[in-house]
């Protein structure tokens, strides 16, 4: 069985982005970018199929700017065996990318594509909701659970409230929850390792994808501050401002 | 202009997080429920939608295959029925989040999740990178699917209306998924996302024990929805669906207590619209201080036992 594990570069999860002065977006240049880490989870749990004899070939892709293959890289370090990138614009909207994904998935024909739930850029949360659309496949979204068993995937799913299980025929999409799995670091043999994997490079335009955006931001601003809070001496001091200055209690 | 918004109901009523987004809608154009289930969760759904005040129509879907809002099932059905709307909404919870996305691809066009502001018919505004940002988006599709952050909009009421039932014929039979068995644990506190008072823990309490021995009495005295940083869930503290942040529940409560959280990105992203927020801390040099509108700095096990004395 053959697993597909879409994966993003986007800007590490510990640097607080900010807001260009002109409004048109953020600053992105010359900080450090890393795997968004759901990413990260949906490799790490794709391995471990890979490695329980579940599955025979994991195979990373990438949809951005040519940068994007040290994330290929990485994965490949984690133990995916290849890696596809194709290129286009940075961080094309989901739907394009759900599109080269199809294509790419009919190309492949994987069993299972596993896909983090959410890029902690755009904050859409719906890339493998909409390829799971687009190609008429079962969708385990936001899963902390994966098992396999007879040409099914159950899937433990975070929903409000709990927890869900659904069973899904494959081929099925999963995208991964915060407790899935906790992702592998790549070894230094394994990185090494990871440069001699083979990488294809194809064109967005090739899959015969158009890659228009639908949305166009016409602005990026700053969240409204907040005002400065301040420091409490006592617990008395707290609840006397909460209940005559706040009142909120 | 006629919008269709999914509902989702609990204990026979509307949920607040869709009577936000049926107040969302109504900013859009005419809105129309859609509620889906069992010939008898349908009615019942029908019934407590039919009375949320701004709703004219009430479009009920009824087959055993739409039990359990199974994304591909439900997701086909919104589909059949787009053809009625310019909009078609849904809030931004676990369920809304999951259909959503599927319906959009299945017509073309690109979904626009967690609204925070509706702008006109086509321009929206929405947070990116965990909330550090303020994106104004203006759609090119011919339809817009959205779904809409509860807490940027006040809800409908529950009641009050008097919207008109249609039964709709499903064309769905068989699906590529079923569904299997849910977990929902049984708790008496408010739900999350619409808590008057949140009282919130984080790696601090140091240990479930802890956890529930230090804010339990807290959150009685106060009325209040236990809420957990992503470190507090992941070690075990709280369950799954107590996390605040970017990944978890987004809230606004008017009182949130942050004890022992140190306020990464991630967790500000889900409770810095809060009314105000009270943050307990011994470092103090903790980023939770920066969004706090009243600090105390010390021994959380100190603190909050004397706090809940005090109140």
């Amino acid at each position: 069985m053959k697993i597909l594990v879409p994966v993003k570069r986007v800007v590490d999860y510990n640097i607080k982005v900010l807001v260009k002065s002109d409004g048109t977006g953020v600053e992105t240049a010359g900080l450090k970018m890393s795997m968004n880490p759901f990413d990260e989870i949906a490799v790490e749990e794709a391995v471990r199929l890979r490695e329980k004899g579940a599955a025979t070939e994991v195979i990373a892709v990438s949809i951005g700017v040519q940068q994007a293959q040290d994330t290929l890289r990485t994965a490949m370090a984690m133990g995916a065996d290849r890696s596809i990138l194709v290129l286009s614009e940075e961080s094309p909207e989901p739907l394009a990318v759900a599109k080269v994904l199809k294509a790419l998935v009919e190309r492949e024909k994987p069993d299972l594509v596993f896909l983090g739930k959410q890029a902690i850029d755009d904050d859409m949360n719906a890339t493998g909701q909409m390829l799971a659309g687009l190609l008429g496949w079962g969708q385990g979204t936001f899963a902390s659970k994966v098992e396999l068993a007879d040409s099914r995937a159950e899937v433990t799913r975070e929903v409000d409230g709990g927890n869900e299980t659904v069973s899904l025929a494959l081929p099925a999409i999963v995208t991964a929850d915060l407790r899935l799995n906790e992702p592998r670091y790549a070894s230094l043999p394994n990185i090494m390792k990871a440069k001699k994997k083979p990488m294809e490079t194809l064109q967005a335009a090739d899959l015969g994808v158009d890659m228009t955006r639908r949305l166009t931001t016409l602005s990026v601003a700053e969240p409204p501050a907040r005002k400065a809070g301040e420091k409490v001496g006592s617990v008395t001091e707290l609840v006397e401002k909460l209940r005559n200055e706040a009142k909120v209690i | 202009m006629t919008v269709l918004v999914l509902i989702e109901t609990e204990d026979g009523q509307v949920r607040q997080a869709s009577r936000s987004a049926i107040a969302a809608a109504g900013k859009l154009g005419e809105v129309h429920a859609l509620v889906t289930g069992t010939e008898a969760s349908a009615q019942a759904a029908a019934d407590a939608a039919a009375k949320v005040p701004g709703v004219t129509k009430v479009r009920k879907v009824a087959s055993d295959v739409l039990a359990h809002d199974l994304a591909e099932p439900l997701a086909d059905v919104v589909v059949a029925l787009a053809g009625d709307y310019d909009h078609i909404v849904a809030a931004s919870t676990a369920s809304g989040k999951n259909v959503l996305p599927r319906v959009a691809a299945l017509l073309d066009v690109q979904p626009i999740p967690d609204v925070v502001e509706i702008k006109d018919a086509d321009t929206f505004v929405r947070p990116i990178y965990a909330g550090n940002a303020l994106a104004t988006v203006k759609s090119s599709d011919t339809k817009k699917v959205l779904t809409i952050r509860p807490t940027n909009f006040d809800p409908a009421a529950a009641e009050g209306g008097s919207a008109t039932i249609e039964a709709v014929v499903p064309n769905v039979t068989d699906t590529v998924s079923r569904f299997v068995s849910s977990e929902t644990p049984q708790s008496d506190r408010p739900e999350l996302e619409s808590a008057r008072v949140i009282v919130s823990g984080g790696r601090g309490l140091g240990s479930c024990e802890n956890f529930h021995k230090i804010l339990d009495p807290l959150a009685d005295k106060l009325g209040a929805a236990l809420g957990a940083s992503r470190v507090a869930v992941d070690s075990g503290f709280a369950p799954n669906d107590c996390q605040v942040g970017q990944t978890g529940k987004v809230v606004a409560p008017e009182l949130y207590i942050a004890v022992g959280i140190s306020g990464a990105i991630q967790h500000l992203a889900g409770m810095k619209d809060s009314k105000v927020i009270v943050a307990i801390n011994k470092d103090p040099d903790a980023p939770i201080l920066q969004v706090a509108d009243y600090a105390l700095v010390g021994d959380l096990f100190e603190i909050v036992p004397e706090l809940t004395n005090a109140i």
